[in-house]
């Protein structure tokens, strides 16, 4: 076979174009990150998170923020969740934290409320204002018991 | 009786047998791969023919595979309340799944074929063994070079084929049936993780890969010399590559839960 300029180029561009679509689904689908965002990291307690998994967005006012990533339990058994937030945010030192619900039955994601504090948190820090998820069931069973406790 | 176990055991015997000549080929390969001569040349000639020309097919069928799954997806989530959640289910069937599958089988019918096709011809025509006449090794020559394409071109091909058919999903869900595109993207990145499932579409592609490029040129170099050899071989590599893909994958995904 007759070696042709034109036929190399058409391989090279399908290598690099392969290659593209293998970085994109790598890095930007799944979300695979070289380095340290150079953002900050805190950390929130809570006694209940439902359904909230890494990757979920943080957001203060709706916007999002940052992402957490990673959920295990401290060792009072409560879910220690690591918040890892962009950097060139400043959130007062009695921010809350609050796990909500997107729709109805949509994806489970963290709020940050802040406060009216001087001081700052720094990274590394934890957030001491939590509120657990909000769970259906609980809300339903604590109106029906309030319910029964009236007709008493 | 007698005859019949006799039967059954002159066919293992002839399996065994065939497994052993398909190692030794297989054995073959690797060493002309891994000692130079690295013939460059014929390994980029060969990617063009595996990889490039196979482009508009692996485009197009990943865009309406997309798109289909757009449609299916949407319908039956739309039953649960649940269509915000077409980005992940088609995320997830797709590169854990549909992508390497069919991108196997769509190669295996393309450039599989071909392969052996090309291969069996050259044994018919006694290429082959003008090339052995010369000292020149036809697995160095011929062979390695195709089934390193095939290991070349399968990963990139499967990553295309799944960016295409993200957008297919994109345009049927979003463009089409009017769901949020922020929300589709959003969905289709949170459920979709590097270590399990892009790792996994990249190790299955590559085992598919290696298959395809092992059953074609396999077929080619031990098909008769005749025409119907030659088709014989064709027809065995698109059928035989099939189900070992479709077994394979089973079994990776059962081993491994990719």
């Amino acid at each position: 076979m007759q070696s042709s300029p034109i036929r190399d180029l058409i391989v090279g561009l399908f290598v690099v174009s392969g290659l593209l679509a293998l970085a994109y689904l790598t890095f930007q689908v799944g979300g695979l990150s070289l380095r340290t965002r150079g953002g900050f990291t805190l950390y929130a307690a809570f006694d209940d998170i439902g359904g909230l998994k890494t990757r979920a967005p943080v957001s203060v006012s709706g916007v999002k923020v940052g992402q957490v990533t990673d959920v295990e339990l401290d060792d009072w058994l409560r879910a220690r969740v690591t918040l890892d937030l962009d950097p060139g945010y400043e959130l007062p030192i009695d921010t809350t934290a609050r796990i909500q619900t997107s729709g109805v039955l949509g994806d489970q994601f963290v709020a940050l409320e802040a406060g009216g504090g001087e001081d700052m948190l720094r990274s590394g820090e934890e957030i001491e204002f939590t509120e657990s998820a909000l769970s259906l069931e609980r809300l339903v069973g604590k109106f029906v018991n309030d319910a029964g406790l009236e007709e008493d | 009786m007698i005859g019949a176990i006799q039967r059954l055991g002159n066919r293992s015997v002839g399996i065994v047998e065939e497994l052993g000549r398909m190692t030794v080929f297989v054995a073959g390969v690797a060493r002309t791969l891994a000692m130079p001569p690295y013939r460059l040349r014929r390994i980029v000639d060969e990617v063009y023919d595996v990889g490039a020309l196979s482009l508009a097919i692996i485009c197009l069928s990943g865009l309406t595979v997309g798109a289909v799954l757009g449609l299916q997806g949407y319908y039956n989530l739309a039953r649960f309340g649940a269509d915000g959640s077409l980005g992940a289910v088609v995320g997830l069937v797709l590169v854990r799944e549909l992508g390497p599958v069919l991108t196997a089988l769509l190669v295996t019918g393309r450039a599989g074929s071909a392969m052996a096709a090309e291969i069996a011809s050259m044994v018919t025509t006694e290429q082959l063994d003008g090339l052995r006449m010369m000292s020149v090794d036809p697995i160095d020559y011929v062979v390695s070079p195709k089934a390193l394409a095939m290991g070349i071109a399968m990963p990139l091909l499967n990553a295309l084929f799944i960016v295409f058919a993200f957008v297919g999903g994109y345009l049927v869900g979003v463009s089409y049936l009017g769901l949020d595109g922020g929300q589709y993207w959003t969905s289709l990145e949170e459920a979709i993780t590097v270590a399990d499932d892009i790792a996994g579409s990249l190790l299955k592609s590559l085992v598919f890969g290696a298959l395809i490029a092992v059953i074609a040129t396999y077929r080619g170099t031990t098909s008769e010399p005749t025409a119907s050899g030659v088709s014989a071989a064709t027809t065995g590599t698109v059928v035989t590559g099939s189900v070992v893909i479709l077994v394979f994958d089973y079994v990776i995904t059962a081993l491994w839960g990719v």
